[in-house]
């Protein structure tokens, strides 16, 4: 694991603020892990917000929902931050806000306290809660194991660079993140509970500290791929995943704080996952910020929003620096696993041209997983994929460290997903 | 917003380094060395160490040119090989010597395997073998040093083969250079220094140098002169071994530090690293005691770097989430 320039302090100050309503929403019909939804509306439908308007008949899925009240205008194709183009819902909004909510908020502690693990888990359903780390698999799945679980790892490490989105949920919402916690740890029968926070945020350290008792805060060393699902797991209970494994294998479950804070939203106030939290930040910005932003929001309004730019990006990446997409427009919406929004300029985007492996070791010696990546690499070019399997491609898990450190600058990670994909195949 | 924006795959930060910067890093390194061997041996050992530099940038230049590759001759790498070419020659030799040696280093020991990063064995030393199989009279005829009062122009190794008393020599003559041997490889002072910067900028890590070194001066303590085996077999007779002079004298700290830590023929784990350490003292110390050199630095580097992909094989690392 390596240390790396954080580029946190941009924007870790600046408290989550919300975004006005966009004047038009993209909602695509896969924001998730599994089965694409159908769209469960026509053009000229009028919705409201938190409306269901798209599902399917699956079970690896998460419907989505309207974030705007408005006017259903098209169902098309539309670029999509991870898919390339995926189809999406788009809503002219009416700027009213209507809202779908039927009943109150429920504040009464008592009331919560009646609620059994099958309603919590129909209600994560509804919301269309997934894990809003980036992986977006279906959050009601991960609460429903299929084998008892003793452990729950809450995940607030952020180990990527420039986000810090999950650091002021932590910071502004403790109170809700800890009662989203209680409901997780109540669907899943949990005896122990880890926060897991790296000791660069200490004013987060300080909040759970102070007002959780029963769960156990654990402060980690800020370094990179720290909040990888197999780091937390090795580094707070000092087992692995075995090789092929998920945690759920090994009595654990790992849930990210922005996906806690969202099935909070859905049991507490009754409300799907139609916003998220999103950090605008890179040189080319000129006023970062911790945005609350609707899903479907184009991420040419929030560069407005935080505008104006220093000069013109060069590169656009969704997501963290490490493991987030780079993007070919900024027409691309905001969906549920947007973790951030950057922008890097011309001398942040240029790569350098790959050279031949010099057999340093570098890479070896620090991914995570404890692979050779320029092994599996050099198989993946020659398409020896029995040889990429032996070296452990399977057990990758794309975090980008190898290819950082590289400096031959050889696409490592690319090579290796590639890889990866024939072995599985 | 610009009509093109660059796309390309994660990770989008890459660390602040390059195969280049990694090359003349090691070449800063190596500058104490030389200025001391011109400073012991006189300008003649300028002439050669520039002249191998020259002749190797021209090698790669024109095969590069022949074979229609890109000319990558800045990136410091045929700079590295020609300088430690040169400093593994004596200091008087014929100017085309390390014409040759440089040529064949670059040609057969880089090129003919695919250029950088390709080569099995260290090319450097692929150069050196070679001048030593067809030259060997140049290639051991040492000049003394030029400012001191002379002991001998032989190295010291080659008097205790030879079986001749060593005399008049000091471990701090041996630490600071004062004594005959190749260019680059007499003053230890020199070679530690830049050593040590490599070390504190992490482009070589303790395996494979300080492993090799203590090897051979662990062997040579057993096994040498008045140790274990030196007869008449005394009662009594024990580890005395003149380690101090074994690990000060001959090519050992030069080929440890700079050349069995060539990235390209070594090992990729710490593990195989600490392989390849030993392996690389056990060879030169039994080539010192009883082989037919008085050396044995470069040969067995050369024969650890053909063990390399079978130690690469044997000494994967396990891999998270599995048994070894
Ligand atoms: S091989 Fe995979 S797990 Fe290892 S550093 Fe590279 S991307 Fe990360
Ligand atoms: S970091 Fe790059 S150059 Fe070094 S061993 Fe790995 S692939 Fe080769």
């Amino acid at each position: 694991m390596v240390r790396l320039e954080e580029h946190k302090t941009e924007a870790e100050n600046k408290a989550i603020e919300k975004m006005p309503q966009p004047s038009r929403v993209y909602i695509p019909l896969s924001q998730h892990l599994g089965k694409i939804c159908s769209p469960e509306v026509k053009i000229g439908d009028s919705v409201f917000v938190g409306q269901r308007i798209g599902s399917v008949q699956a079970h690896v899925y998460a419907p989505v929902h309207a974030s705007v009240s408005g006017k259903v205008t098209f169902v098309q194709d539309w670029p999509h931050p991870a898919l390339g183009r995926c189809k999406a819902i788009v809503i002219e909004s009416d700027g009213k806000d209507n809202n779908s909510r039927t009943y109150e908020p429920t504040n009464l502690r008592t009331e919560i306290g009646e609620f059994t693990p099958e309603k919590i888990k129909k209600i994560v359903l509804e919301a269309g809660i997934v894990g809003m780390g980036g992986a977006s698999f279906p959050t009601h799945i991960k609460l429903n194991p299929p084998k008892p679980v003793d452990t729950l790892i809450i995940n607030g490490a952020e180990c990527e660079p420039y986000l810090t989105g999950d650091y002021r949920l932590m910071v502004e919402k403790t109170k809700e993140i800890l009662q989203g916690i209680e409901l997780v740890a109540r669907c899943l029968g949990v005896k122990q509970i880890y926060i897991a926070i790296e000791d660069n945020k200490p004013e987060a350290i300080k909040q759970f500290g102070v007002r959780s008792s029963q769960f156990l805060v654990k402060v980690l060393k800020s370094q990179y791929p720290q909040g990888g699902e197999k780091q937390l797991i090795k580094n707070i209970l000092g087992k692995e995943v075995p090789s092929g494994k998920l945690p759920f294998d090994i009595g654990i479950v790992v849930h990210n704080v922005a996906t806690v804070f969202a099935v909070y939203e859905a049991v507490y106030l009754n409300k799907p996952l139609y916003e998220r939290v999103v950090t605008v930040t890179g040189s080319c910005i000129s006023n970062p910020k911790n945005l609350l932003v609707r899903i479907g929001t184009p991420i040419k309004d929030l560069i407005d929003f935080c505008g104006p730019l220093k000069e013109e990006p060069a590169k656009i990446i969704i997501g963290g620096p490490m493991m987030g997409i780079a993007q070919f427009s900024d027409k691309v919406p905001v969906i549920k696993s947007t973790t951030g929004v950057l922008l890097f300029n011309e001398k942040e985007a240029s790569f350098n041209e790959e050279l031949p492996c010099i057999r340093c070791g570098a890479c070896v010696r620090e991914c995570p997983i404890f692979l050779m990546p320029t092994l599996i690499s050099l198989a993946s070019q020659k398409e020896l994929w029995s040889q990429a399997k032996i070296y452990g491609a399977s057990d990758c898990i794309e975090c980008g460290l190898c290819n950082y450190v590289c400096p031959a600058n050889i696409r490592l990670v690319q090579n290796i997903k590639r890889a990866k994909l024939e072995v599985i195949r | 917003m610009k009509s093109k924006l660059i796309v390309n795959v994660s990770p989008h930060l890459h660390k602040d380094e390059s195969v280049s910067k990694i090359m003349w890093m090691v070449v800063i390194s190596l500058i104490p060395a030389g200025v001391a061997g011109v400073l012991i041996f006189g300008l003649d050992a300028l002439w050669v160490i520039l002249l191998g530099i020259v002749s190797a940038l021209i090698t790669e230049w024109i095969i590069q040119l022949l074979t229609k590759r890109r000319v990558t001759i800045l990136d410091g790498s045929a700079f590295l090989t020609g300088l430690l070419l040169a400093y593994n020659l004596p200091a008087k030799v014929p100017f085309w010597l390390p014409v040759v040696g440089s040529f064949f280093a670059i040609a057969i020991g880089k090129q003919v395997f695919g250029g950088l990063g390709q080569n099995i064995f260290n090319p450097a030393l692929v150069g050196r073998v070679f001048l030593v199989a067809s030259w060997p009279k140049y290639m051991t005829t040492f000049t003394p040093p030029q400012n001191f009062d002379a002991i001998t122009s032989a190295t010291p190794l080659a008097i205790i083969k030879e079986g001749r008393i060593l005399e008049k020599i000091s471990y701090l003559n041996l630490f600071f250079g004062n004594r005959g041997g190749c260019i680059g490889e007499v003053c230890i002072f020199a070679l530690v220094l830049g050593a040590l910067f490599l070390f504190i900028r992490g482009y070589i890590s303790w395996h494979i140098p300080i492993t090799y070194t203590v090897v051979v001066g662990l062997f040579t303590y057993i096994f040498g002169q008045k140790g274990l085996f030196t007869p008449p077999l005394r009662a009594g007779a024990g580890f005395g071994g003149d380690w101090l002079l074994h690990i000060l004298s001959g090519g050992l700290i030069l080929g440890a530090f700079f050349m069995a830590t060539d990235y390209v023929t070594s090992p990729l784990t710490r593990c195989g690293q600490i392989i390849f350490g030993i392996g690389c003292g056990l060879i030169t110390a039994i080539i010192r005691l009883w082989g037919g050199y008085p050396e044995g630095v470069s040969y067995a580097i050369l024969m650890m770097n053909a063990a390399t992909p079978i130690i690469d094989r044997y000494t994967k690392n396990r891999i998270y989430g599995t048994k070894i």
